[in-house]
């Protein structure tokens, strides 16, 4: 697949393409200053003694919503309260596959997403500086899944939840992924006279419910 | 834009200064997000620790860019990425044609790439029948306008919902006089989503490239870059080659400090790391220099290419809030596109380092700690020594290195200065003074500070 995928790039007509790269590199070589080093980053990190009421509060602030529950049984219980569960539901978690269709990862065309009203899936993490969860490829199994969706909503483990980005990446650390993703509330604008606008592209609301 | 019609900065100014409403409203939006930011700032006690480290990043990065330009291309490819270098803005933009030609495609949807608009990539499409919708709301409105965005992260800041809601009228058929943000944006959505389920090619913006893991990051509010990229076939990043950060846990300072700084936001709603073409799709990365390594070259001024796009230094500049992004005739405006345009073309540009009261407010906002304000200052005197200051300039200048190399003639002009404006003052108050124009001349003082010194010394 990978030398396939290379042979392509070589039959592209591209004029120079290989002299381009050479004649980059070189010029970097030539103007480039004496090596600075890189500096030690690990001092930086959060000193929250609760990241979940932090991480509840700053995603309230953003526009999206906490819920913080028991069980999977009281999610159940929620879902037809806060969404309207007679339209397309699709979830990527087997606990739910009785309350909206059980995504897996075959094989779609993720056009075929198109019409959700509601996505129920799982993040890796969360973040209490900014309210932000990290969902990966292996998760939400379809990458548009979280995005194409009218309503997200994503289940995080209370103990799953860090003070800032630099304890998130230490998680995250060399993880292999092909696509990664920290979402922070729904999908927003104010590029209208700086008036805030939830629902721009991608989902209209995002809950959040924190598994005890 | 033509060579002989183009106006300078200040010419340009004069025209946003038409409307003095309206560059009181676009100065007073634009300190309000200044005021957003400073508040998030600080609620970080290590916030000055970040920029220092940020900075210290990027000096790394631009010592050994080489190295690492060549471990992420090494990796990017390994993932499955067809990696693609290109000199120069028609290089870049013959990539992306080609690459759309090889898929039969002439339709493509982009999200916010200030390269692409520094490439003048759409025109060129438009050109070759390539149709080219901009995602980003902001983008799809100054697209619409037929305008350049005004600034890198608030494309059409300089747009009253008026205007707006009459571009939507005409060109997507929204009632006339509807203004309304909430109604405009849902009529964009649904008109961007048919758009998003229609293209085979997206083209996104890099925000910060990997060397480590060979992924890229997009940041965005919106979701655009997202929903283009994942129901796209194939997906093409665009990145100026300074974009390159060396290892995947360096995110973690430069996404806590990027939105703090653009708009007080603790995070962009969407972060989104590519590292692997998803099954079936090609992805492409094309790593552009276009002036960068000139620039990398000059000692005083390499430091610009550190910046993260984060546009503080817009907000925060008196000058840029009171003349508007298009009066700096770049595809980046304010401080930051004054002090790296003139690389480009330092003709073309040789009047934006003087579009600045260098307050150095700038400096002070950067998250990366470009010393702005200085390179402004240093942008001058390189302009002036290369023949490059407009006539009235170099005549003024001229003045004032006699006056200030003579006691005598000092002296005597401030005489004659301080005389004019209490006798004649309309030889001062008038509009052949341009210092006039915005305001009043202040009352002028008996005598010089040289003068009252001379009596009251004991």
């Amino acid at each position: 697949m990978e030398k396939n995928i290379n042979t392509q790039a070589s039959q592209l007509p591209l004029q120079g393409a290989g002299r381009a790269r050479e004649k980059i590199l070189a010029a970097i070589a030539q103007n480039q200053p004496a090596s600075k080093p890189l500096p030690d980053i690990g001092f930086l990190k959060g000193t929250d003694a609760d990241p979940q009421e932090k991480f509840t509060t700053v995603l309230t602030t953003i526009g999206g919503k906490v819920l913080k529950v028991k069980g999977f049984d009281e999610i159940k219980q929620l879902l037809p309260e806060h969404f309207d569960t007679s339209k397309r539901v699709v979830t990527t978690l087997n606990e739910l596959s009785d309350i909206g269709q059980l995504y897996t990862g075959e094989t779609i065309d993720p056009h075929t997403l198109e019409d959700i009203e509601l996505t129920i899936t799982s993040a890796h993490l969360a973040v209490a500086e900014n309210g932000a969860v990290w969902v990966t490829e292996e998760l939400v199994k379809q990458r548009v899944l979280p995005f194409i969706c009218q309503h997200l909503a994503v289940v995080v483990k209370a103990d799953t939840i860090v003070s800032t980005m630099h304890e998130a990446y230490q998680k995250i650390s060399d993880s292999v992924y092909g696509f990664g993703t920290f979402i922070a509330g729904p999908s927003k604008t104010a590029d209208i006279e700086q008036s805030l606008v939830l629902g721009a592209h991608g989902p209209r609301s995002m809950t959040v419910f924190i598994l005890e | 834009m033509n060579e002989s019609t183009v106006k300078d900065h200040s010419a340009l100014a004069d025209v946003f200064n038409k409307d003095e409403n309206r560059v009181n409203w676009h100065d007073e939006t634009l300190w309000w997000i200044r005021a957003k930011r400073d508040k998030a700032v600080h609620q970080l006690p290590e916030w000055e620790a970040l920029r220092d480290t940020a900075s210290q990043i990027k000096n790394n990065v631009l010592s050994n860019i080489g190295t690492y330009l060549q471990k992420f291309e090494g990796n990017a490819l390994a993932n499955g990425v067809t990696v693609h270098w290109a000199t120069d803005a028609k290089e870049h933009n013959e990539i992306v044609l080609s690459i759309l030609q090889k898929h039969k495609v002439t339709r493509m949807v982009k999200s916010k790439s200030m390269l692409t608009e520094e490439c003048h990539l759409n025109e060129y499409l438009g050109e070759n029948g390539v149709d080219v919708i901009d995602s980003d709301l902001g983008e799809r409105i100054v697209q619409l306008a037929q305008e350049p965005p005004s600034h890198i992260v608030l494309p059409c800041i300089h747009k009253k919902k008026e205007e707006i809601g009459e571009l939507f009228h005409q060109y997507l058929g929204t009632p006339a006089g509807n203004a309304d943000p909430q109604f405009l944006t849902e009529t964009a959505r649904h008109h961007l989503r048919e758009t998003f389920l229609t293209r085979k090619v997206a083209l996104t913006g890099v925000n910060f490239a990997v060397a480590e893991t060979g992924e890229f990051v997009v940041c965005t509010n919106e979701g655009n870059a997202d929903m283009g990229a994942h129901l796209a076939d194939v997906h093409i990043a665009s990145m100026g080659f300074e974009k390159i950060i060396p290892e995947r846990k360096h995110l973690s300072v430069f996404l806590r400090l990027l939105t703090r700084s653009a708009t007080g936001q603790p995070i962009t709603t969407y972060s989104s790391h590519f590292r692997k073409p998803r099954p079936g799709q090609e992805m492409h990365i094309v790593i552009v220099d276009n002036g960068r390594t000139i620039q990398l070259g000059r000692e005083e001024f390499r430091n610009s290419l550190k910046c993260i796009r984060c546009g503080a230094c817009m907000n925060t500049c008196p000058v840029y809030r009171r003349s508007g992004g298009h009066s700096y005739h770049n595809a980046i405006a304010g401080p930051i596109g004054a002090i790296l345009a003139p690389n480009l073309d330092m003709e073309k540009y040789s009047d934006l380092p003087f579009a600045s009261t260098l307050c150095g407010s700038c400096s002070n906002v950067c998250p990366v700690k470009i010393d702005i304000h200085d390179q402004l200052y240093k942008w001058r005197q390189v302009i002036v020594k290369n023949g490059y200051a407009t006539g009235a300039k170099k005549a003024g200048m001229k003045v004032m290195t006699l006056t200030l190399s003579s006691p005598t003639i000092y002296h005597a002009g401030g005489k004659a200065g301080r005389w004019f404006m209490r006798h004649v003052p309309f030889a001062v108050n008038n509009k052949l003074n341009p210092w006039y124009k915005q305001r009043d001349m202040p009352e002028p003082p008996k005598e010089s500070f040289g003068e009252w010194y001379k009596k009251n010394r004991k």
